[in-house]
């Protein structure tokens, strides 16, 4: 029964949704104010409707339903409880329900936090998003509807993908789609501004701390989805360039991007073309990635099972909306003014470099993740591209970048002269040279690229701290975007650091060890002690036991572990990892090998550094929480948006 | 204005290289080994004890499948296989791809004649219960006879012609609409007497 209620409250939230992305419209072209503020309780209830969909989802999961198809696909009666409900998003048709959960949520929060903007931009903003999600719901109930049932009823389901059971992967998921479904609302308030044709300042000022948010969200569920790429599949790598993972950097890059192009829109009003194309391109990426990752064009770690009336679907759905906005975009844009004049030395103009470079990479990084589909679409044959290509192409894009962060924070708006750019910031030019060519002998080998990576590093670290330490001393309230802005930058600075550090100096041994057998990466040496069976909740695992020793002492005992889990034949590696600030220490139990003595494959790793990528993202994700969270927004908004409400509706009387 | 409109003419390009892309499928991998003899072994078979090797088939076109017990995939295309076997004339030759795993010697190794048996056992079990679509099944416990032919994930399954040159390669579950519009109207073709 539960199931049936699910599935209809979904229907019922589609006819919502539909009317949400219709009415209110036709209320802006008709002037109807009746019409238009049906759009806040149509938001809300839809968001209401698709919450009990998703509990009953979660019902049916916990209370073991396998006549659920869904249910006896991605949970087992022995899967602890955190899982069961985790296991919710854990295949294709329940991510998508979390991923609409996430998008009537984004669209109710709009419609609650949006009481200073005019009735006008609201119905505009949320019948867009209205119509995003008929698009997703109709994907669900026509393609993956997860409420469906399995008859004859089995005795027990298949269980989560053990890759999938871990506390990192629980919230990985909603995480990204937070930040993917964020860029909806920029993407919202885009597109409503160019129904509207009034492209000002306004418009970017509404949609900055919208914009903020949801990329704080994406960054952080990146960086998690680093975070258990590095422990969870044993061989100690964080990013791959998977095609998936690319998926989520491409929206990343031009969120990051639109950000600050959504900046100098609001303070100076320029740029406001190139941002209203940044916000459609983020979400573009965003449902891009959704295809790419769901209709199995591309091959990838992430490999779900694919369906090719999935793709055929979304590839229209991406179709329909990107081709939309674009249409939408070449209509209007012509008319927008150009705002503001810039010099070709001013913080514009330096914005205006990042975020063509930020535009450039991701180009390099969708290239890249296209280049075998075309080639292949071209008859030209099948190919993959791998690392070395995205190396090559993405590091040389990043060190402009950095390097021009820096004087983009200083230069003054309108006009800046360069020479009093570099003479505020010679200090820290000098000490960031002084750090890159000392501290490579300190740490160990000299390389030029470590020397460019500390170099950079320290220039935009050192660069926000000067900033920030000029600002104190200066009387007035200090806002949370420019608190936002320095950590943002500091973390940067840090995750900069971090891969540099721990691409230069770690260090990787693939080793054969019997009991006894001790492994020696300086001053760490690493000992078998023993390995034992262990038994999980629902897998049996076999465990060693290493002891790290420094100076003859014992600091610590790592227990990596091989698991199986009884309901399929993968073995899971668990990693064992010491954490400290400089360093982790890394040990993955491979297979047993054969031999007179029993003995068995271990990975034992030294990565500097790596805490810092993670404490690099946090910062980061802080930065952005803070940023967005600045009291200005709130204030500035409601007077600003009164004059602005003024004059559109004296406009568009 | 017509710089406006390149973002909507870049996009348009990339939706005729998605859709294209949507057709085809990524697992297919062209094999170096199509259209060459399939490489020469000799290697025990499931049951009885006389060694098997493809000069066997000679003159007759066959399909060569690799399969195992822990292969969950196996398992998908394993009813379409006893099917095809209840119904066409073609043999199927099973490779039974590194049945012993080295979870299976957690607590030490095992001796050569030890994996043979407990593979053997195993497998004879699985296709009591699941259904024989092979002729033979020759065990691959070390999975070189797998690295000759480049096996690449199990399971695969390859068509070999009359004169022992591999045909068709496929990697991963043969599915209904594979055997029928590929691999049926290839053998068919095969078949003609020359």
């Amino acid at each position: 029964m539960i199931p049936e209620l699910g599935q209809f409250a979904l229907v019922l939230s589609t006819v919502i949704a539909l009317f949400l992305g219709t009415v209110p419209l036709a209320g802006t072209l008709r002037h109807q104010v009746v019409w238009q503020s049906l759009a806040r309780p149509a938001a809300l209830l839809q968001f209401v409707l698709v919450s009990f969909a998703f509990a009953c989802l979660a019902s049916s999961f916990l209370s073991n339903d396998f006549s659920v198809k869904y249910v006896a696909e991605h949970s087992n009666t022995l899967l602890p409880k955190p899982y069961q409900f985790a296991a919710v998003w854990g295949g294709h048709e329940g991510s998508l329900l979390l991923w609409v959960l996430m998008l009537s949520g984004w669209t109710a929060a709009v419609a609650i936090f949006s009481g200073s903007l005019p009735l006008a931009m609201v119905a505009r903003v949320l019948g867009v998003l209205g119509l995003v999600s008929v698009g997703f719901l109709m994907f669900i109930l026509t393609t993956s509807n997860p409420f469906d049932r399995l008859f004859p009823m089995p005795a027990d389901g298949r269980d989560l993908n053990p890759l999938l059971q871990d506390p990192g992967l629980v919230i990985h998921p909603p995480m990204l789609y937070m930040g993917y479904v964020g860029m909806s609302v920029a993407f919202a308030f885009a597109i409503a501004a160019l129904l509207s044709g009034r492209l000002d300042a306004a418009w970017a000022r509404w949609s900055r701390p919208w914009t903020v948010i949801a990329w704080a969200f994406l960054t952080f569920g990146i960086g998690l989805g680093s975070w258990w790429a590095y422990y969870e599949l044993g061989w100690g790598g964080w990013w791959f360039w998977d095609p998936v993972e690319n998926a989520s950097l491409m929206p990343w890059l031009v969120g990051t991007a639109l950000i600050h192009s959504l900046m100098v829109t609001e303070k100076r009003g320029s740029f406001k073309a190139w941002t209203v194309l940044l916000a459609i391109a983020a979400f573009s990426l965003s449902l891009l990635g959704t295809f790419l990752v769901r209709s199995g064009v591309l091959t990838s770690v992430h490999a779900f099972a694919s369906d090719p009336a999935r793709g055929i679907f979304i590839l229209a759905f991406l179709a329909t909306v990107v081709g939309a906005s674009l249409s939408l975009f070449a209509w209007r844009a012509p008319a927008v003014t150009l705002g503001g004049t810039m010099g070709l030395v001013s913080r514009e103009s330096f914005l205006l470099l990042n975020s063509v470079l930020l535009v450039v990479a991701t180009g390099a990084v969708l290239l890249g993740t296209l280049y075998p589909l075309i080639i292949d679409a071209l008859n030209l044959g099948k190919l993959s591209v791998g690392p070395p290509y995205f190396n090559l192409v993405f590091a040389p894009l990043m060190v402009p970048l950095l390097f021009v962060l820096v004087p983009g924070t200083v230069a003054h708006w309108r006009q800046a002269r360069m020479s009093e750019v570099f003479w505020r910031l010679r200090f820290v030019g000098g000490a960031a040279l002084l750090l890159a060519l000392i501290l490579p002998f300190v740490l160990g080998s000299w390389s030029a690229g470590t020397m460019l990576g500390i170099f950079l590093g320290m220039w935009v670290g050192l660069g926000s701290l000067q900033h920030v330490l000029e600002r104190l001393r200066k009387p007035g309230r200090i806002g949370g975007s420019f608190w936002g802005m320095h950590l943002a930058h500091f973390g940067m600075a840090v995750l900069v650091l971090g891969i540099t550090g721990v691409k230069s100096y770690e260090v990787e041994r693939d080793v054969r060890m019997a009991v006894g057998d001790t492994v020696t990466i300086a001053p760490y040496t690493f000992r078998l002690a023993g390995v034992e069976d262990v038994m999980g909740p629902n897998y049996k695992a076999v465990q060693a036991q290493v002891e790290v020793l420094k100076n003859a002492q014992v600091i610590e005992v790592l227990r990596p572990q091989k698991r199986r889990y009884f309901s399929t034949a993968m073995p899971m590696t668990e990693a064992a990892i010491d954490s400290g600030v400089m360093r982790d220490l890394y040990v993955s139990l491979g297979d047993a090998l054969p031999g007179a003595t029993p003995s068995w494959s271990m990975r034992v790793y030294y990565k500097p550094f790596v805490p810092w990528l993670w404490a690099g993202v946090l910062t980061m994700v802080l930065g952005g929480v803070l940023a967005a969270l600045d009291r200005r927004y709130r204030r500035n908004t409601n007077q600003q948006a009164l004059r602005t409400a003024g004059e559109a509706l004296s406009g568009s009387a | 204005m017509k710089k406006f409109f390149l973002p909507l003419i870049a996009f348009a390009a990339l939706v005729v290289f998605l859709a294209v892309g949507l057709k085809r499928d990524p697992r297919e991998i062209p094999s170096p080994l199509v259209n060459k003899p399939a490489p020469a072994f000799s290697l025990p078979t499931l049951v009885g004890d006389k060694p098997f090797s493809p000069a066997d088939m000679q003159g007759q076109v066959w399909i060569f499948n690799v399969w195992a017990t822990w292969c969950v995939a196996c398992r998908e295309e394993h009813p379409l296989l006893v099917q095809f076997s209840k119904t066409q004339h073609v043999p199927i030759v099973g490779l039974s791809y590194k049945e012993i795993q080295p979870s299976d010697q957690a607590n030490g190794p095992l001796s050569d004649e030890v994996k043979l048996q407990l593979a053997r056992e195993r497998s004879l079990k699985f296709l009591q219960k699941a259904g024989d679509p092979y002729k033979l099944s020759v065990m691959d416990l070390d999975g070189r006879v797998g690295i000759d032919y480049g096996v690449y994930g199990v399971p695969e399954t390859y068509v070999i012609d009359k004169q022992g040159v591999i045909r068709y390669k496929r990697v991963g579950p043969v599915t209904p609409e594979v055997l029928i519009e590929t691999i049926l109207p290839l053998i068919q073709q095969l078949d003609k007497p020359a």
